[in-house]
């Protein structure tokens, strides 16, 4: 018999995570630093409104791009409070999750052959998505000592006449990085004089702690060549309802549409009416997240110069990515025995790209009851390794 | 930072003035001063442990109780909220608009005791002419919180 498998789909690797939490989901009374997702609940009166949606039978398809309300409320929002300004009708694009606007963002603008620029670390999907689009990923490393930011010369020494996009994950998985506006205008410079598209993921931008996040399509020259994916999975706590959106230049957005409507439909609706209410009505809930995030990002920072480990200050996201390399091990034996040791799961930063090695990542998407305990355990392992 | 401090202390009165420190991004010293004001100024009013007494077995029953007062001249609600709120089975008086004036929280161990408390103590008071007494029978939410249900972490693994 043939192989039933496609030569394209056997050169992705799997994500090494998976083994990981295998073995954390088989421990009793481990604890986790590792989820990637909120621990709030969906604020009720968001989830109310996608309950009463069900109970007055809103239980059909949508329009392919969305429901046209909830494409207004997000043109608002983007404007409200990023100053972008999209077209609800052709210019918005409500997805499965970010996660379907960078695979159908990738598809729609890549030919085969063209590269697509990827800084790590950062979400294991994009070189997937970039290869599976017939794309060839670029890697640029980021380093520790830009704080995890791209660089003008990082990007420059990347960019080949076959540059098509520059994947931007900002604010960031797994670092926690941010880009200021002048980190920005360096950037969008090289990115039009050399002629480059933008897939801007900003699915974090609402969880910023040192001033208000800046989207790269509002850099002016910009809009034009950059698609801006965000959603509803971080900000207000929807991870599972699945929901994210796209907006771009027209010409890009109909094609994404395009691949959208025939591989999925639309998105789904009981989700889309739950959101309509979350950006009428949400932003308090958001801020109120906000700032919670913002404590636990400072205890743990507090914590961690306490014990010792030395972590750059992270200003985005839910996440802190601390440096283990003064003790000698790879990420992924620390991990692993601070799982053993203590009970404690963290993720290796190299999950998410080579130059993750010597990082770990660590959630604050728990409660500071639970950070306390896990972060008592993680001193108490170091402490063991110092002696 | 006031605001601030004082939604995260009304959530957890325990949280160490260190801790509460480096949530909020300022110094221990200022925290400190901060709460003592707060103290002196009569907007931390005390610190209570929220206690689920169901759990625990002994007996004690609540009440809600609706009380109409007719106000006399020179002696107006306060007073008579006073009145009401010295006995230390009242655990909150509060003045209403609507239906009734004063509404009266009380504690007591029995059922017999609180009707007690009712017919005896708050109905001989002059100028109370009413009162309707409701038991609470089951607490689900108490000042914010959910009693009964302890929250279970159910995030699956996810690759991200």
């Amino acid at each position: 018999m043939r192989s039933p498998i496609s030569q394209q789909i056997t050169t992705i690797r799997p994500s090494g995570i998976r083994r990981f939490f295998d073995l954390v989901s088989e421990m009793k009374d481990a604890v986790s630093l590792g989820v990637g997702e909120p621990d709030f609940d969906t604020p009720w009166h968001i989830r109310d409104e996608g309950i009463h949606s069900l109970d007055i039978g809103r239980t059909f398809y949508t329009s392919n791009a969305g429901l046209k309300e909830l494409k207004e409320e997000i043109c608002k929002y983007l404007d409200r409070h990023y100053g972008l300004k999209y077209e609800p009708s052709d210019e918005t694009l409500v997805t499965v999750g970010g996660s379907e606007a960078i695979d159908i963002a990738m598809r729609a603008m890549t030919d085969p052959g063209d590269e697509i620029i990827i800084p790590q670390p950062s979400y294991v999907s994009y070189e997937p998505c970039a290869i599976l689009a017939g794309g060839k990923p670029v890697i640029i490393e980021l380093k520790e000592e830009n704080e995890f930011r791209l660089t003008k010369r990082e990007l420059l020494d990347a960019i080949t006449d076959k540059t098509k996009i520059l994947v931007m994950p900002f604010p960031n998985n797994p670092t926690g990085a941010i880009m200021e506006k002048e980190d920005l205008e360096e950037i969008a410079k090289v990115c039009i004089e050399k002629d480059i598209f933008v897939l801007s993921d900003e699915i974090y931008s609402a969880l910023t702690y040192k001033g208000e996040h800046i989207s790269i399509a509002s850099i002016p020259g910009m809009r034009e060549r950059t698609v801006v994916i965000n959603g509803f999975s971080k900000s207000h706590a929807m991870t599972g309802w699945r929901l994210g959106y796209a907006c771009g230049p027209k010409v890009i957005i109909e094609q994404m549409l395009k691949i959208h409507q025939f591989a999925i439909m639309c998105a789904p609706t009981t989700s889309q009416y739950a959101a309509v209410e979350a950006l009428r009505a949400g932003d308090e809930d958001v801020e109120n997240m906000r700032q919670e995030y913002d404590g636990r990002r400072r205890f743990l920072m507090h914590r961690f110069r306490q014990m010792g480990l030395k972590c750059f200050e992270p200003f985005g996201a839910f996440y802190v990515f601390p440096s283990i390399q003064q003790f000698n091990m790879s990420s992924e034996e620390f991990a692993e025995e601070l799982l053993k040791s203590q009970k404690v799961a963290v993720v290796p930063g190299t999950a998410f790209g080579d130059c993750g090695e010597g990082f770990l990542r660590i959630s604050y998407a728990y409660s500071l009851d639970a950070l306390k305990v896990a972060l008592d355990r993680m001193e108490a392992f170091i402490k063991e390794l110092n002696k | 930072m006031r605001e601030k401090l004082l939604s995260m202390i009304e959530k957890n009165s325990r949280m160490e003035v260190s801790e509460l420190a480096v949530i909020l991004g300022v110094e221990e010293e200022t925290v400190t001063k901060e709460l003592k004001a707060l103290e002196e100024e009569g907007i931390i009013c005390g610190y209570h442990t929220m206690i689920d007494w169901d759990k625990v077995d002994k007996d004690k029953v609540m009440a809600l109780i609706e009380v109409n007062v007719t106000p006399q001249r020179g002696r107006g609600f306060d007073e008579i909220a006073e009145r009401i709120y010295q006995y230390p089975e009242v655990t909150s008086t509060y003045l209403m608009s609507g239906g009734f004036d004063l509404m009266v929280i009380i504690e007591g161990k029995t059922l017999k005791e609180v009707s007690m408390f009712v017919t005896e103590k708050l109905a001989t008071i002059e100028e109370v002419s009413g009162t309707a007494t409701h038991f609470i029978l089951k607490k689900y939410k108490d000042h914010g919180t959910v009693l009964e249900k302890k929250k279970k972490d159910t995030r699956e693994a996810v690759i991200l």
